[in-house]
């Protein structure tokens, strides 16, 4: 029988593949099945990253040219991506450090057992609750009518704005980031922190070992592929972010993705194929730290098998 | 021996829940200031009389929605069918879905724009339901890592395998294996990758904007522009459509095959049924 029979073979009670029903659809017929999704994903996740692709490499007048991914040189640009990769940099450093001392803090640090999942719970909403909505409520907290900033200045005396804070500066996004960031290290740590096992600890002791000297020397090794990990995690996360910067400082200040917004809405850029070259870097940074992120994650699990 | 009071732990995690409930707290008092010298809902109320509020809210709830029937329909198929008679292609499948999460939405949009704009083979940009069609596509795209593994994971809780020879051998037709046998037993994966889904798309500001959608994203930002008190109101709202989400996701997501969503109102159900 040819595969084309078995599969349009009428499928009921009378059908001849009863008993055997994997033996059915063979060959190019069981491809089939899978069409509609990668059909999808060609034609709405690969198709658009592939013309941009393209489309850095290419001249207004349609030849192909290196002279967009040259144009990412020139300083404004430079300058976009530096302040981009110093903000992601920074919100993830914040993150990863809050974060693993919050997970060491519920896991390992004696406290009641409701704590933790608490805290998970509210990590799982919180990581979600990114974009404009977050930045409303950053302003109304730390903005200058905030009730931060008012309680700061009206009970403690203590002019927050003086200092030269300001929830719209780079200080203060990182800061708003931190309230997705530090729940996502959280979540992502957990499994990591989970694995590190009492065994370690009881056999660091009977050598004699501190507590110092077993977390320097055993615990935070360990862990430290994971947390470089999570880190990276972070690091992408925080570089894609738009909404959330868009709705506290408009568009005024040019991190890559808002540059690229600007330049979707309106060509400020006064190159389109620039815009592509620009999409194109930060599709490779976002790459770059993903793919060291599943390194550094395979060689964490090794300790968790 | 007696542990001694973990200080440290105590420390870092009053701090932590300030830093998480202090925002919350002060948004939520400062959504009440409207009327100066007291406390109302004057901001909320504002917000509800807005049409604009009321027809941005409709159209993104169907979009997201629409993202939800398009997504399920996509990936439950394809997730059984992979794990059934495929299983080498699954690391494909797999890393496919989770492309996303690289892919930043700036640049996903962008490339939607030059690849269906109006001088494309396929110009869905031109019209207005094509635009919607993209909008859709797009939030099927955003939500594909968490809609897949959600149901992958679901599918890898049950025996796929052995239940669809269970079925056919017992005579099932291949439709009536996946409706009465898969389906019902993934359900719950199904809807716990929907709430996700929805709250993703609901408030999604960069793929709306720069779509020129009239959905409830770049309402927020506008109204952000525009209002001092409405913002705290709505995000005071947002944040806890968002808590219900995550709790319906998490309720469904943790929840054992076949066990009823209202225990109560099905047992009723059945015995009229049986009556």
């Amino acid at each position: 029988m040819s595969a084309l029979d078995t599969a349009s073979a009428p499928v009921g009670r009378s059908d001849p593949g009863i008993g055997r029903p994997l033996a059915r659809f063979s060959g190019f017929w069981k491809w089939l099945g899978v069409l509609p999704f990668f059909l999808f994903c060609a034609l709405f996740l690969l198709a658009p990253i592939v013309t941009l692709t393209d489309g850095a490499f290419r001249a207004a007048d349609g030849g192909y040219t290196l002279d967009n991914i040259l144009a990412l040189s020139s300083p404004n640009i430079v300058a976009s991506y530096s302040l981009s990769i110093r903000l992601s940099l920074v919100s993830a450093a914040l993150g990863t450090v809050t974060g693993l001392l919050l997970a060491y803090a519920i896991i390992l640090g004696g406290l009641p057992a409701w704590v933790r999942p608490v805290f998970l719970t509210f990590s799982g909403v919180a990581s979600n609750f990114a974009g404009v909505p977050l930045a409303f409520a950053f302003i109304a907290t730390l903005g200058r009518l905030g009730l931060v900033t008012i309680v700061l200045r009206e009970v403690f005396g203590f002019n927050l704005y003086a200092t030269g804070f300001n929830l719209f500066s780079f200080w203060g996004l990182a800061l708003t980031y931190l309230y997705f960031q530090m729940p996502l290290m959280l979540l992502v740590i957990t499994p990591a922190m989970d694995g590190i096992r009492r065994e370690w600890r009881e056999a660091a002791e009977s050598l004699g070992a501190t507590r110092r000297q077993y977390w320097t020397m055993v615990a935070l090794p360990l862990i430290t592929p994971s947390v470089l990990g999570c880190f990276l995690l972070l690091f992408a996360n925080a570089f894609g972010t738009l909404a959330t910067v868009y709705a506290l400082t408009g568009s005024n200040y040019s991190v890559v993705p808002i540059v690229l917004f600007q330049q979707i809405r309106g060509n400020v850029l006064y190159n389109p194929n620039l815009g592509y070259a620009l999409a194109l870097g930060m599709v490779a940074i976002m790459v770059v730290s993903n793919v060291l992120y599943m390194i550094l994650r395979m060689r964490a699990e090794r300790w968790h098998k | 021996m007696k542990k001694p009071f973990p200080w440290l732990s105590t420390l870092i995690v009053v701090l932590a829940a300030l830093y998480f409930l202090v925002p919350l707290y002060a948004t939520f008092q400062f959504s009440l200031q409207m009327k100066r010298g007291e406390w109302s809902l004057a901001a909320y109320e504002s917000v509800f009389s807005s049409d604009v509020f009321l027809s941005t809210l409709a159209y993104s709830a169907v979009a997201s929605l629409a993202a939800i029937v398009v997504g399920a329909a996509l990936v439950a198929p394809t997730a059984y069918w992979v794990r059934l008679r495929l299983p080498k292609l699954r690391p494909v499948v797999e890393f496919v879905s989770l492309l996303p999460l690289i892919i930043p939405p700036v640049v996903l949009v962008f490339g939607h724009i030059r690849m269906f704009g109006s001088s494309s083979i396929l110009p869905l940009t031109t019209t207005d339901g094509g635009t919607n069609f993209l909008l859709v596509s797009g939030y099927v795209v955003l939500s594909l890592p968490y809609m897949y593994r959600a149901v992958d994971n679901g599918m890898a809780s049950i025996d796929i395998v052995t239940l669809t020879e269970a079925a056919e051998s017992l005579g099932a037709s291949r439709a009536r294996t996946i409706m009465e046998v898969i389906l019902p037993n993934v359900r719950s994966s199904i809807i716990s990758g929907a709430f996700l889904t929805f709250s993703i798309s609901l408030g999604e500001f960069v793929l709306a904007s720069l779509l020129n959608r009239p959905a409830f994203g770049p309402y927020l930002v506008q109204i952000g522009q525009d209002r001092a008190y409405e913002p705290a109101a709505l995000a005071v709202m947002t944040f806890a459509l968002t808590w219900a989400c995550m709790g319906l996701m998490q309720y469904f997501a943790t929840r054992k095959p076949g066990q009823r969503v209202f225990p109560r109102l099905t047992l009723a159900l059945s015995r009229n049924e049986a009556r």
